[in-house]
């Protein structure tokens, strides 16, 4: 079989085309591309055009197979492997040649990279619905996080039950999207360069008020730093509250808040991107 | 600001912490849902490593009861507050909505006398439910010695309640804690149990009766205030999920906080070695399938440091081992020591499609570093594991030290010296 490279638009329906494609030219691609980060490299490339026809049949086909394999694929496509596609196309591969026993060989090699992967992607979820924190500006609360997975499209379910009757706005700076809330209604959308308003007088005490409770519930007599390292990893830490510098509790000028602009959310449907 | 110092400084000691176990979507209109995650949710981990899920408050300090332990006695000089209704359910929704906190832990010194603070708490908690309406999860303390139909109303508005033990037994709180007896902390207990099995049989009579303390009752008791062995803590841990259908029982290393002759010297360090191995026999009672008298017995009334309560009973069990991985039940992998929950789940899913060996289990995250000396796989050990019982026990001695904290290591070296 010939080695290509596939390239696409870096979305789950182009890369379900991908293996579409793969299917019906009878190839085996050696690698995938994302727009976003097309490089030279010394296979030929070709571009596959997005198509959700082609996309839901290798959906259906995994649903039919099992639902949980339709999860993992669906859920490894946000993981930070940094070959998850390739992860993926082997594991989809397998899967349809071998049917659902596949997923019982917990060892198999085009198995295992793969829930390993989902995992992390879970573990980070999990952390996350603790350690994120909101802000209020005027009735609106917003948020930031750091993950290293695209957590938003799992966080949503939580924080959009959570925060019902709440708007909100949470941003993730690595993959640059935001989750936008309003009762009844979500989105999570691309969004360049966010940045945070300077704290309201109300908003900079509440803040003061949970370094202190966090500053003074610890037993000074158990202090065990590893522990909590281990629990919960100093990466977090950027985007507490509890560990931001002086600045972060002194309000701002009210008057000079620039209220950042917040794309409108699309008419209809409920999506992500 | 120093309300919350005080009354937050002064409500510290208490172990729990939990957010699991009531499961409760959002209500339109309504503030917040309590976590569906059957783990709870941990907001954040304080520098002593201890899980933040709860705002843990007092609703006072003040208190006319005189522990002896205790920092809030009456007889201790210190500063106390009082929080007001409106404040309390100001701060917890103003923290829920920023995602602090899971909900409210809301215990109280006694304030006149039970039934009058347990009066003020049920008034606290209906303003933050009805007022403020929070839906988010609530934790409160039920006060031994408090009638019964308002520990009833306590339990209406609260997901999970808890009664004290304190002390592990009786004689302890006669010296330590003069104000408390035994029968008045298990009688709330009692009556909590009672009325959650009633309110579990309405519940399938009616579907809209309104829930009692969804998440059930726990308590906590104090380790090393008293000379009690662990063997009287553990079989007290038995018995109260036994008897009162407990969903938890925590354990707190006591940290003298009070200088009195009754108690430990101001400079002894809390037994948390000694807290972590109750913790362990404790988790082996609730999920493992073990018995408290299996784990410790008359000669040996006391855990050892050494290695962990399960590697313990295996040492002490070599007729039980080795276990065949690919045919024992879940109940004989459970038993084996370094081998949890997850991993016997993976492995009984895992054996169904083929045998598993050695490598196998380390790729599904199994950890040999104990499990090793007490498994086969399709009858073979390990190569080059001796079955030979003192090189067993040094070994796990050293796979343990590694993991246990500086301080305790100290501990260690001194029981060595000793011993």
């Amino acid at each position: 079989m010939e080695e290509i490279i596939y390239r696409y638009d870096g979305t789950l329906e182009g890369f379900l085309s991908c293996v579409f494609d793969s299917y019906a030219n009878k190839e085996s691609p050696c690698g995938f591309q994302d727009e976003t980060r097309l490089e030279e490299s010394l296979f030929p490339a070709r571009w596959v055009e997005t198509n959700i026809p082609h996309a839901e049949r290798v959906l259906a086909g995994l649903q039919k197979i099992d639902p949980y394999a339709q999860e993992l694929v669906a859920k490894g496509f946000l993981t930070c492997a940094p070959d998850k596609e390739m992860l993926l196309y082997r594991f989809i591969r397998a899967i349809y040649a071998e049917g659902k026993k596949l997923l019982r060989r917990l060892s198999d090699g085009a198995l295992l990279p793969l829930t390993k992967a989902v995992r992390h992607l879970e573990g980070e979820v999990h952390l996350l619905k603790g350690f994120t924190r909101f802000s209020d500006f005027d009735g609106m609360l917003a948020g930031e996080i750091c993950p290293k997975n695209r957590v938003l499209p799992l966080l949503r379910v939580h924080f959009c039950d959570r925060m019902y009757n709440e708007a909100f706005l949470l941003y993730d700076r690595t993959h640059r999207e935001a989750l936008i809330h309003r009762p009844g209604q979500w989105a999570i959308l691309p969004l360049e360069n966010f940045k945070m308003a300077a704290p309201s007088a109300a908003e900079a005490q509440y803040r003061r008020l949970w370094k202190r409770f966090y500053d003074t519930i610890e037993i000074k007599e158990r202090h065990n730093p590893r522990c909590r390292r281990t629990q919960m990893p100093m990466r977090y830490w950027s985007s507490m509250t509890e560990f931001q510098g002086e600045d972060y509790f002194t309000a701002g000028d009210v008057q000079t808040l620039p209220p950042h602009p917040i794309p409108p959310l699309p008419q209809g449907k409920n999506r992500t991107r | 600001m120093d309300k919350l110092t005080i009354l937050t400084d002064a409500a510290k000691y208490d172990a729990a912490c939990t957010s699991s176990g009531a499961q409760r979507g959002h209500k339109k209109g309504h503030i917040g849902n309590t976590s569906s995650s059957t783990a709870g949710c941990c907001h954040t981990f304080s520098a002593d490593g201890r899980c933040v899920t709860l705002l843990k408050v007092l609703m006072t300090n003040c208190c006319v009861y005189d522990c002896k332990y205790c920092v809030n006695r009456c007889s201790n000089d210190t500063r106390r507050a009082v929080f007001s209704p409106e404040e309390l359910a100001d701060l917890t929704i103003q923290f829920y909505r920023r995602n602090y906190i899971e909900g409210l832990f809301l215990s109280s010194g006694v304030l006149v006398s039970p039934d009058y603070t347990t009066e003020r708490m049920i008034y606290c908690l209906e303003l933050l439910r009805n007022q403020y309406r929070f839906n988010g999860y609530i934790h409160a303390k039920a006060i031994p010695g408090t009638a019964p139909e308002l520990v009833t109303r306590l339990g209406l508005l609260a997901d999970r309640l808890s009664v004290n033990i304190e002390l592990p037994s009786e004689q302890g709180l006669t010296v330590l804690a003069p104000n408390k007896t035994k029968k008045a902390i298990f009688r709330p207990m009692g009556l909590i149990k009672n009325t959650l099995l009633e309110n579990k049989e309405e519940l399938v009579k009616y579907r809209h009766t309104p829930r009692f303390a969804p998440a059930g009752q726990s308590t906590q008791m104090i380790i090393g205030a008293t000379e009690d062995s662990d063997r009287h803590i553990l079989s007290l841990t038995q018995a109260l999920y036994d008897k009162y259908r407990l969903k938890r029982v925590f354990y707190s290393a006591y940290v003298p906080v009070v200088e009195n002759t009754l108690l430990p010297a101001l400079d002894t360090k809390p037994p948390l070695l000694r807290e972590h191995r109750l913790y362990q026999a404790d988790w082996l009672l609730r999920f493992y399938g073990f018995r408290a008298e299996e784990l410790l017995d008359e000669d040996s009334p006391n855990f050892n440091p050494l290695v962990d309560p399960k590697c313990s009973w295996a040492l002490s069990h070599p007729e039980f081992f080795p276990v065949e991985v690919n045919t024992a039940s879940r109940e004989e992998l459970l038993r084996v020591p370094g081998m949890g929950m997850i991993s016997v789940r993976r492995i009984l899913y895992a054996r169904r499609a083929r045998k598993l060996d050695h490598e196998d289990l380390h790729k599904l995250g199994v950890v040999m570093k104990r499990a090793q000396y007490f498994i086969t796989c399709k009858g073979k050990l390990l190569d080059g594991i001796s079955q030979r019982q003192d090189s067993i026990l040094r070994n796990l001695i050293a796979a343990e030290r590694a993991a246990l904290p500086g301080a305790e290591l100290e501990q260690l070296s001194l029981f060595d010296q000793a011993g």
